[in-house]
Order: C-alpha cells, then sequence, then structure tokens
C-alpha cells in the first residue's frame, strides 16, 4: 500500500521559492551586482556601506515580510475554507481584514476621537498587532455566533460580507471626523505595505506568526476529520467546538498581525489554497499545510518584484497588486478547472 | 449500572427522545425500551417523519435523549467521553459530504482518526485494518480516486468501509440505500448482513427498503405513530404490527409472503 508521493512538486516549488527569494531581493531602485548581495548576506563588510545598509536594512526585511504574510494568509484562508467547509471563505471575505482594519483604525483614527487616550506616539511595536488581532477576532467571533444560528454556509458568507461593510462604515465615521494627518496616516497603511518594518517589528512579527502556525500543525487532525463534516468529525472522537474555537483564534491572530504589519492584503488568502488544491489534487492538511506557505510566500515575493519594477523610482501599493494580478489568475483558473474544492 | 443480560450491547430505559423546546417539548417517542444484542442487524422502519433519524442520533449521542437513560456495554452513554465512544461506535450519515478531493484511502484511513497520534500517523495496525475494511467491502480497486467521481453506490460501500476501519462493535446507518437502485440496494444490505456474520459487529441500520429489510434483518425497530415496535420479523408479523405502518389501503401487507404488496383496484 504506497501513498502517493508529492516529493516533486514540493521540490520543484521550494527551489523556485528560493530563486523569487534571490530576484526579490536584487532588485530595486539601486543596481546591486548579484556577487556582492550574496556576500553581504553572508556577513563579508568588505562591500560598499550604502549597498550593505539596502540590503540589510531595507531589501532583506522586506523580503521577509513578504515571506511571512504570504503564507501567513494563505494558511488563514485554507483554516477558513475547512472550517467552513466552502470554498469562497478566507480571511477577507468573511470580514475579518476589515475587523483587523477597524482595530487600526480605533487606533490611529481613535486618537482624535477619544483625546489622548490612545497617544499615537505611545503606539508601540505591540501595540498595532494587538489591536488588528483584537478588531479582527470581534468581528470573526460576531460571524461565529451568527454562523452557530443559521449554519446554511451561503448565509454565513453573506453575513460575514455584512459585517466587513458594517466595519467599513465604522472606519468611515472615524474617519469623517479625523484630522488629515491621521486620515492620511491610515490611508497609507489600508494600501499595504511590505517595506517599513524595523527588525524589531519583524521580530515581533515573527514570534507571533510562529505560535500561529505550531498552533496550525496540532490542528491538522482535525482539520482533516472536518473534511467529512462536523457530525463525522464528532464521530470520530474530535472535540468540534474546541477546534473550532482554536482555529478561529488561530485565523484571527495570523491575520490579526499581518493585516497591522503590512496593511490589509486582499485576495492571497482566498486564492493561495485553490492553486495550492490545483497542483497537489489534494485535500489531506498535511500536504497541503506546507504546499499554501511554499505558495503563499512565493506569490507574494512575485507581487512585491512587480510592485517595485516598473518605475524603479516608486513602489506601487502591494495591496493593488496582490489584487490587480492574482484576481484573473483565479478566474482563469476556474474556468479552466470549473469546480472548487475544499 | 443496571442489571444486564450477557450480550446487550445498547440498551435504553424509559426513553424519551424529541426536541426540547421552550414552552413544550416536542416528543418524538417516548418510554422505549429496547436491548440489542451484539451481533444483530436490527433494521429500524417507518414512515417518512416518523422520526427513525431522531431515534439513531440520540443513539449515537448526537443528540440528548429528553428523558430516561442509554446504557452502552452496560455503562451510561453519557459518561463516555468523544474519543472513547468513538472507539465503541461508528456511523455512516445520511448528510453528503462537503465538496473535497480526498482519495478513497485517505477517507477510509480518517476511521483511524481515534487511534492514531496527535499528527495522525498511520501505524502498522491502522493500515491493516484500513485493508480489511477495503477488502470487506471489496472496494481495492476505487483506493486511489477521489470520492467525487464514484457513483452512490460505491460511495456507500466506501463510507461503510470508513466505519469498519472505526473497529467498533457497533456500527449505526442512517438510510444508506436511499438514491439507490435496487441492485445497489440489496448489495448494500447483503453486505450489512455478510458483515455482521463475518465480525459480530452489531449494526443497526434506517431504511425504507421494508421488504428486504424485512428478509435480511435479525431484528426489527417498527416506528408508527405513537408507538415503537421491537422483536424479530416473525414476532412482529404475528402481532399484526405491520398493518398500521402505512395510512390507507394502498399497500398492503401479506403475511404468507412476509411482504409488502401493492393493492390492486
Amino acid at each position: 500500500m504506497k501513498q502517493k508521493s508529492y516529493n516533486k512538486q514540493f521540490i520543484l516549488l521550494s527551489v523556485l521559492l528560493i530563486v523569487l527569494f534571490a530576484m526579490n531581493i536584487s532588485l530595486g531602485s539601486v543596481t546591486i551586482p548579484f556577487k556582492d548581495i550574496l556576500n553581504t548576506l553572508i556577513g563579508d563588510t568588505s562591500v560598499k556601506e550604502s549597498w550593505q545598509t539596502i540590503i540589510l536594512n531595507f531589501r532583506l526585511p522586506k523580503a521577509i515580510t513578504a515571506i511571512l504574510v504570504g503564507s501567513g494568509l494563505s494558511v488563514a484562508g485554507l483554516l477558513m475554507q475547512t472550517l467552513f467547509r466552502n470554498p469562497l471563505a478566507g480571511p477577507f471575505v468573511l470580514g475579518i481584514s476589515s475587523g483587523a482594519s477597524l482595530g487600526v483604525a480605533l487606533l490611529i483614527l481613535g486618537s482624535s476621537l477619544f483625546g489622548g487616550f490612545f497617544l499615537a506616539h505611545s503606539v508601540s511595536n505591540w501595540s498595532f498587532p494587538i489591536a488588528a488581532s483584537a478588531g479582527a477576532f470581534l468581528v470573526l467571533s460576531a460571524v461565529i455566533i451568527a454562523a452557530n444560528r443559521v449554519r446554511n454556509t451561503m448565509s454565513i458568507l453573506i453575513i460575514g460580507l455584512m459585517f466587513g461593510s458594517l466595519t467599513s462604515a465604522v472606519i468611515s465615521v472615524l474617519a469623517y471626523f479625523s484630522e488629515a494627518a491621521q486620515i492620511q496616516q491610515f490611508l497609507f497603511w489600508s494600501f499595504g505595505s511590505l517595506g517599513n518594518l524595523s527588525w524589531n517589528e519583524i521580530l515581533v512579527f515573527i514570534v507571533i506568526y510562529a505560535i500561529g502556525m505550531l498552533a496550525t500543525v496540532a490542528v491538522i487532525k482535525p482539520l482533516n476529520s472536518l473534511l467529512l463534516g462536523e457530525n463525522y468529525a464528532k464521530s470520530l472522537g474530535i472535540n468540534v467546538k474546541k477546534n473550532r474555537n482554536i482555529i478561529l483564534l488561530i485565523t484571527s491572530v495570523l491575520t490579526g498581525v499581518i493585516t497591522a504589519f503590512a496593511g490589509p492584503i486582499a485576495f492571497v488568502g482566498l486564492a493561495v489554497p485553490h492553486i495550492a488544491r490545483m497542483i497537489f489534487v489534494s485535500s489531506n492538511h498535511k500536504i497541503l499545510l506546507p504546499a499554501v506557505i511554499i505558495l503563499g510566500a512565493s506569490i507574494l515575493l512575485i507581487c512585491d518584484s512587480i510592485s517595485q519594477l516598473p518605475t524603479s523610482e516608486f513602489t506601487l501599493p502591494i495591496n493593488a497588486i496582490t489584487s490587480l494580478f492574482g484576481a484573473p489568475i483565479v478566474i482563469w483558473l476556474l474556468i479552466r478547472k470549473k469546480k472548487l474544492f475544499v | 449500572m443496571i442489571e444486564n443480560s450477557e450480550n446487550s450491547i445498547l440498551k435504553t430505559e424509559k426513553l424519551t427522545i424529541g426536541y426540547p423546546q421552550k414552552k413544550q417539548d416536542h416528543i418524538i417517542f417516548s418510554n422505549i425500551n429496547l436491548s440489542i444484542e451484539k451481533g444483530k442487524l436490527i433494521s429500524v422502519l417507518g414512515k417518512n417523519g416518523i422520526g427513525k433519524s431522531t431515534l439513531l442520533r440520540t443513539l449515537c449521542k448526537v443528540q440528548k435523549p429528553i428523558t430516561g437513560a442509554i446504557y452502552f456495554e452496560g455503562k451510561e452513554l453519557n459518561t463516555y467521553s468523544e474519543n472513547d465512544l468513538s472507539k465503541k461506535l461508528s456511523v455512516v450519515l445520511t448528510e453528503r459530504l462537503p465538496e473535497s478531493q480526498l482519495t478513497i484511502f485517505e477517507l477510509i484511513a480518517l476511521g483511524r482518526q481515534p487511534y492514531t497520534n496527535w499528527i495522525d500517523t498511520l501505524s502498522k495496525t491502522d493500515l491493516e485494518k484500513i485493508e480489511t475494511a477495503i477488502k470487506q467491502t471489496e472496494i481495492g480497486h476505487l483506493k486511489n480516486q477521489r470520492f467525487y467521481e464514484l457513483s452512490d453506490g460505491q460511495l456507500q460501500r466506501v463510507l461503510i468501509a470508513r466505519a469498519l476501519a472505526q473497529d467498533t462493535d457497533v456500527i449505526i446507518l442512517d438510510e444508506p440505500t436511499a438514491h439507490l437502485d435496487m441492485h445497489q440496494t440489496i448489495n448494500i444490505f447483503s453486505l450489512l448482513q455478510q458483515l455482521v456474520k463475518q465480525t459480530n459487529k452489531t449494526i443497526i441500520v434506517s431504511s425504507h427498503e421494508i421488504n428486504l429489510a424485512l428478509k435480511l434483518s435479525d431484528e426489527i425497530i417498527l416506528l408508527t405513530e405513537n408507538n415503537l415496535q421491537f422483536g424479530t420479523t416473525e414476532a412482529l408479523i404475528a402481532k399484526n404490527a405491520f398493518d398500521k405502518l402505512f395510512p390507507n389501503n394502498l399497500l398492503k401487507f401479506n403475511k404468507s409472503l412476509q411482504q409488502f404488496v401493492i393493492n390492486k383496484t
């Protein structure tokens, strides 16, 4: 009895990821020879100092952020799709990203409304992720409470969309009463950006990300049994309620921390799990989890490279790129394959 | 604990099933006293909407009883944890599976989850049990297909294989022959009968295939309006229990044939 082996696909994708990572680091407004980039990365200090600074303090953190954001959002999407057993679920569709936005909006815009309570300069490394995670968790819990009452997955998606527009409306109201500088700060945040993180922030990011990923590995077993539906999962001895809460918690923390550091990035969470399912023709989470991590990271590295290619002087908002290039790909895949799976 | 006949594996005492509601509980059946033995094929019969699924759901702890108790191997059902119960009782449900790309092998292997470690590694024993389940249901040729490629009849065999891989003493199936043609229906029923004989498992199955169930089951749970009767086919026939199963005279129970026949006008 031999199970199908997916080694070939995994090796190919991993090589692709490394190539994309190298490409991402070598591209930018300043041309640096690839040899010097490599030397800088392995700690050679004889390379021109300005180049070292560019690579170590700008490009490398940005590439790492792209990997964290891409893989994290993809995993969040995979968890949502399995939990709701709905191929349309994803952090964006279910209003979770909007919830995270609301958290950040309250932090940035709310400071003028509520006086000195959340002073902008008192914002530490941790306050953005905490605010965004809290917002994400708030919306997600609301969706879950509603979901427990309706049970129909279509209604759950619509409820998620409604919560999404509800939070957007609250953000608009907040923006209306805020000062121009703060609105601008929020607007720039909402374009999405991978490049503004310091090493300290990346450290915070990695810690939260790692916790989320470890927890995801621990729920692979319940995720697989959920593929048969909640009643079968229960009959297999899975505590459905507990695991559902864990899955929701992981999703909101991952989406929260990513949205906090990189802005609300659309498309990736919904699409990458589908691309992974099409490449691997599997629903087994032992295969899909590593697959979406590698694919999500690769795709965001590509998007980031595109966003700074055209004019070299400017960097386009990453959020626009993911949708501009991603949405047509998904539409094309759908038309070709005609069927979506969980 | 209650005193127990040696062979009884599933027993109910003054069981009332139904749905709790704010004003007054919606009661489907009350005072159910069943004693189901090991190694029997039990059919649950009754017309649409009479409460077959409610009974089965209550027996497999999906739904709480309103009053009364269910004893599983002499221990109250409530005292079993989900994981303990999953090693004793497996199910085949009517609900459609969500559309995924699981292979048949993976689907059957999920039946081993109560026994596997935290990351769901299949041990040698697990693989053997899966292999046995595949052999018993004769679906070896489907192993590497995805389940959406199968016919309804094949899918039911796969779901039964999954329940077998779970290695439980009792299997409960809720209308496994719905949507199946006559050939497939007989196929599934004789498979169930065979499994009971080979493995000494207790199989409880709800069905609309009354004539077939009467022929192949060891015992029948017959549900009619406000009345639940339990016994062998012969015992129930002797009690004229089947006469009231359907409301009008379109279908009539023929005692000598031990079958329902259409009343010609």
